[in-house]
């Protein structure tokens, strides 16, 4: 997709968030483990929500996923037209986090969109720093 | 010090705003003094006497317009809850004696949008637009189509379904349940009767919410004063006690949730307030379960404990909410049929107190005590209320 054509919703990365959306530009899911109680972790902070440590540190996922649950909006959001209807979905990566996503190359209907299918992360470049993750089914 | 809010304070005027649904002729701000002046009204009150302001908007702004100089202030804002919290947090201030009388008010124009100048909820992103923002929903929830509650709020449902056997058509039954109430409720947007069937073939909204299975957008406000248990016998008004209170927050990410199908801030909230009341679910005669969408009242019954793990839906399927069954739930028809402003919380209170003072338009018969169940945001937040009409012991 062309940068300029690109209409949806952009993040705006904080500090805490930086590194993930770095990575992401690079194509590539990283996502935090506790240090101290080796929990892993998603969104990005800077302390473990489950023991507050601050020592934590990025790894690279391997970027596979199922799919947790999911609703399809059928009302268009500004830059979505075009997808509608399409599947807001939670996926749970292998490593144990979950995330909000979009699911692609596959028709977003509830008989393609079976729960707990495996998936594998995809990149769709939103601007020259911006790359979002998406899901799509794999092999 | 008081151990404890049982039998602390007690609510002496209820009111909701004059006209109710679509209200384009007065302002978010107009739509509290409505409230307001009606629940003052209803208990006659000397205005002067209200020693207390709790709402989500500027609480200097509502008090000077009032002609009030509150000395206790309460401005605790998370989603349609908020009002249930801050009922909690008056009685507590008048156990403490920070305040003798208080007065907790709301309004929104949430369908003319008159004079609305926030985000109508704390959890989303609409105010990131299309350039994104910096808050977690704005980067990790909205970069994903994400257009406020209907495309978020049910996200566990499916889930839920599918490790509970819940169906589409126990989904729909929580909208066709409450329409039964509503049908009698003159002040209620939907009266008529309709069917799951009807449930399925309205617009689908948001997988696999259909319209019906999602709240209406209204103009409306209420208000409710509140004083010592003590000096409640002075009013003309039933007293209505609190009896038990709660309040918890989750998380304003609705995909982070401890578990999507499930929300710990309602069973936070729910068990302070039982244990609080002293009660058991047996002597709830009547409840009310915020419904923003049709899982709500699921979600609840099961949270709050009143039915185990994937059997809410069958439950109200069945009726055992419906008139003239053993628990009554969301008699107003609820924020799917009565009416939702977008922080429906007050309503479902207003809804109670008419039941425990026996003038409900759909009257329960006997109703001793009520349990108001609140949520904010999309599970970010929760009050529960228990109230009672039968006086101290």
């Amino acid at each position: 997709m062309s940068q300029e054509g690109y209409r949806k919703p952009v993040p705006i990365p904080t500090p805490e968030t930086q590194f993930y959306w770095d990575k992401c530009k690079e194509h590539e899911l990283w996502v935090q483990r506790c240090d101290s109680c080796n929990h892993p972790f998603f969104y990005p902070r800077f302390h473990c929500p489950q023991c507050l440590s601050a020592e934590v540190s990025w790894f690279k996922t391997s970027g596979k996923a199922t799919l947790w649950t999911y609703m399809i909006n059928h009302r268009p959001v500004p830059g979505f037209e075009e997808d509608t209807p399409y599947a807001i979905a939670v996926v749970q990566l292998e490593e144990g986090p979950k995330m909000l996503t979009n699911i692609v190359g596959i028709e977003n209907t509830p008989d393609n969109l079976v729960l707990d299918m495996p998936l594998e992360v995809v990149f769709e470049d939103a601007t020259d720093e911006i790359a979002i993750p998406k899901f799509k089914p794999a092999g | 010090m008081p151990d404890s809010l049982r039998y602390k304070a007690a609510i002496v005027g209820a009111a909701e705003t004059t006209d109710l649904g679509v209200i384009p002729n007065l302002s978010t701000t107009q739509l509290h003094i409505d409230a307001a002046i009606n629940a003052i009204k209803d208990c006659g009150i000397d205005k002067n006497q209200i020693d207390g302001i709790a709402t989500t908007m500027s609480p200097a702004a509502l008090a000077h317009y009032l002609g009030i100089v509150p000395r206790w202030l309460d401005n605790t804002s998370v989603g349609g809850t908020s009002f249930l919290i801050q009922v909690r947090h008056a009685a507590a201030a008048i156990a403490m004696g920070l305040c003798e009388t208080a007065l907790v008010v709301m309004g929104q124009s949430g369908r003319s949008r008159v004079g609305e100048t926030s985000a109508r909820m704390g959890a989303t992103s609409a105010a990131g637009g299309p350039r994104g923002d910096i808050s977690y929903p704005g980067q990790f929830e909205s970069i994903y189509g994400t257009s406020g509650p209907t495309t978020l709020f049910g996200m566990g449902v499916l889930r839920y379904m599918e490790e509970t056997g819940t169906t589409h058509e126990q989904l729909a039954s929580v909208a066709v349940a409450q329409r039964k109430w509503a049908n009698q409720v003159p002040r209620a947007m939907f009266r008529d009767l309709i069917t799951v069937d009807d449930v399925f073939n309205s617009r689908m909204v948001c997988y696999p919410f259909h319209l019906f299975e999602c709240c209406l957008v209204t103009d409306g406000g209420g208000a409710l004063i509140l004083t010592s248990a003590e000096r409640a016998k002075d009013f003309p008004t039933n007293p209505v006690y609190i009896l038990g209170t709660g309040e918890s927050t989750e998380t304003p990410v609705v995909s982070q949730m401890y578990d999507l199908t499930s929300s710990t801030a309602f069973k936070v909230s729910s068990r302070q307030a039982f244990a609080e009341a002293g009660i058991s679910h047996a002597d709830v005669d009547h409840l009310m379960i915020y419904d923003a969408f049709a899982h709500l009242p699921i979600y609840g019954l099961e949270d709050l404990g009143f039915v185990g793990r994937g059997e809410a839906g069958a439950f109200i399927e069945e009726g055992n909410t419906s008139p003239g069954s053993k628990l009554p739930m969301n008699t107003n028809g609820g924020g799917l049929s009565y009416t939702h402003t977008g922080m429906y919380g007050m309503f479902a209170m207003q809804e109670a107190v008419r039941q425990v003072r026996g003038e409900a338009s759909h009257q329960v018969p006997d109703v001793k005590v009520s349990f108001c169940q609140g949520v904010g945001g999309m599970f970010m937040a929760a009050g529960s209320l228990v109230f009672t009409n039968e006086p101290p012991h």
